[in-house]
């Protein structure tokens, strides 16, 4: 942390310390974006000759391949109709998975969090398909729900369930009593104290776990249609690696990469304004 | 015609904690002491002695063992209507404005939010933080935050009034202020006040009346009362020779108890 980040304490400004830091950051800035640039260009132009002279592109493919093969996926489309389709339902597959599972994995963690009999109740329940490799349970889900996206959903939403619920379980513990009392006083009720205080103050709790959380969904969501689809870009990656096509292995990994970066800076959106009340942190800045 | 009850009688209290190693640690034994109704009561004591877990029995947040708390002439089972309660530590809300923090009382009351909010804007402005309505308590310096805890609490009109040495974090000039702001907001109402602290000073300038307690097990030493006129002006009352005669018969007071718990700490760093 450099001293000049100071936390505010008159009342002459909103952020005292904004001044300062942009610019140093403004200088900062293209050095790393240049530096970062550098290693793409020399990790792929290694892999390009590498795979050019000694290394077989049967096996490992290399980056002009991949990139023929997602501009042919979306110009031509793939084996299974056009990739915009293969995208929209692991997207689908993949959000309502995150939706259901993170809505569940919130109202049972903060139930169970403020709830003593019943946490101990749930406790070696919750520890016990904690550890069951959920994963495997696609396969199951398969068996149950067919090929359609309800199992993909289903995958989806017992891996995100977990990384909710451990948060906003955490997050509805962690509620400082004092301010609980506080609200008891000044008149609020059980229902009001869960609406306007555990649950604000278990948000940065829950947030931080929906990070997580949608990456999860993707993986959920992706293993599924591996198990057994019939659509979705785990099907192609499965039919890429059927016809040992690599290339058509890495432009789905590409795909998918590039769907759960922009899904995290929705996030990032929505917990900057969620929680636009929390002093701006120095952790937060360096953040990864 | 039959007497007013007073606003808060402590009849004979003793209130035990369950320690982590399972024995028990008596925080007050056999307390007694009647606050009426309008009267400002300072209740100083040694460090840990129990003053704090006075106030949480009055609140209704804490129950008692045995003896009987009463508020308005009735025994306290749950929080009592109209009382308000100044924390120690920081209570206010960190993810709502100062604005929404003093609106937070009529609101769980079940006011309607405009309803609310223009209550709370003429609280924000009384206790001096107009123009800061849109900040977040993080942004905001201490006694600030105090304010704002201040208007939170008075905006409820409680006729009972709790403070858990409110001021007790912030600086000299600082906390002068905020007592002749307390003085100045509680003279045009009739709460009760009992006001928790070891700042002696702090204790006589603002009361009616000093309770001493005594070291751990808290008990009611002494009750000393503060004839000196108001309105007062903090800075100013305390050089004056009456303030400085009450002033060394509570010190008399309190000093042997201040003592022994100096020599159980001692014994307990021995």
């Amino acid at each position: 942390m450099s001293p000049d980040v100071t936390t505010l304490d008159a009342p002459s400004g909103t952020r005292a310390s904004q001044p300062v830091r942009p610019r140093r950051r403004l200088l900062r800035a293209p050095k790393i974006t240049a530096t970062r640039l550098l290693l793409v260009v020399l990790w792929l132009g290694s892999w390009e000759l590498s795979a050019s002279t000694f290394l077989d592109p049967f096996y490992y493919s290399k980056p002009t391949a991949i990139g023929v093969r997602i501009v042919d996926w979306f110009t031509n489309g793939t084996a299974f109709g056009s990739i915009w389709e293969q995208m929209a339902v692991t997207l689908e597959e993949a959000v309502v998975g995150f939706v259901i599972g993170s809505v569940t994995g919130v109202v049972l963690g903060v139930l169970l969090g403020r709830g003593r009999f019943l946490a101990e109740v749930c406790a070696p329940f919750i520890k016990a398909a904690n550890a069951i490799p959920r994963i495997v349970l696609a396969s199951l889900f398969v068996i149950w729900f067919g090929l359609g996206m309800s199992s993909k959903i289903a995958t989806a939403v017992v891996l995100v369930f977990f990384a909710v619920f451990f948060n906003a379980f955490q997050g509805a513990r962690e509620v400082d009593k004092t301010i609980i009392d506080n609200a008891r006083i000044l008149g609020a009720g059980p229902r009001q104290i869960l609406l306007t205080i555990v649950l604000p103050s278990a948000t940065s709790w829950i947030l931080a776990s929906l990070h997580v959380a949608f990456g999860f969904a993707l993986i959920g969501a992706i293993v599924g249609e591996y198990t057994g689809a019939d659509k979705g870009l785990g099907l192609l990656i499965n039919h890429a690696q059927g016809t040992f096509d690599s290339a058509g292995i890495y432009a789905g990994m590409i795909i998918i990469t590039v769907m759960a970066l922009l899904a995290e800076w929705l996030l990032t959106l929505l917990e900057r304004r969620l929680l636009a009340w929390r002093p701006p942190s120095s952790a937060l800045e360096a953040q990864i | 015609m039959p007497e007013a009850p007073p606003a808060i009688e402590l009849r004979g209290v003793t209130k035990r904690f369950e320690t982590r190693d399972g024995g028990g640690h008596t925080a007050t034994r056999d307390m007694s002491f009647t606050v009426r109704q309008g009267e400002f009561v300072s209740v100083v004591g040694p460090t840990g002695c129990g003053k704090s877990t006075s106030l949480s029995l009055i609140s209704g947040l804490a129950a008692a063992g045995d003896g009987a708390v009463l508020v308005q002439g009735s025994p306290v089972t749950g929080i009592p209507d109209r009382l308000g309660y100044m924390f120690q530590q920081d209570a206010v809300l960190p993810w709502r404005t100062v604005l929404d923090n003093v609106a937070a009382g009529p609101r769980y009351q079940g006011a309607s939010k405009q309803a609310a909010r223009d209550q709370a804007k003429d609280w924000v402005a009384r206790v001096g933080l107009a123009g800061f309505e849109r900040y977040y308590p993080h942004q905001l310096s201490g006694g600030m935050r105090k304010r704002v805890a201040l208007a939170q609490t008075l905006i409820n009109e409680p006729s009972i009034l709790l403070m858990d040495e409110p001021f007790g974090a912030l600086d000299v000039q600082t906390r002068e202020h905020m007592q002749d702001l307390l003085l100045d907001l509680w003279s045009g109402t009739s709460a009760a006040v009992v006001f928790v602290t070891h700042d002696l000073t702090e204790a006589i300038a603002l009361a009616d009346t000093v309770v001493v307690m005594t070291a751990a097990p808290a008990t009611v030493k002494d009750v000393v009362p503060v004839e000196l006129e108001r309105p007062r002006r903090v800075e100013e009352i305390r050089l004056e020779e009456a303030f400085l005669e009450v002033y060394r018969r509570v010190w008399d007071s309190l000093r042997e108890e201040v003592e022994i718990t100096r020599s159980r700490g001692a014994g307990r760093v021995a």
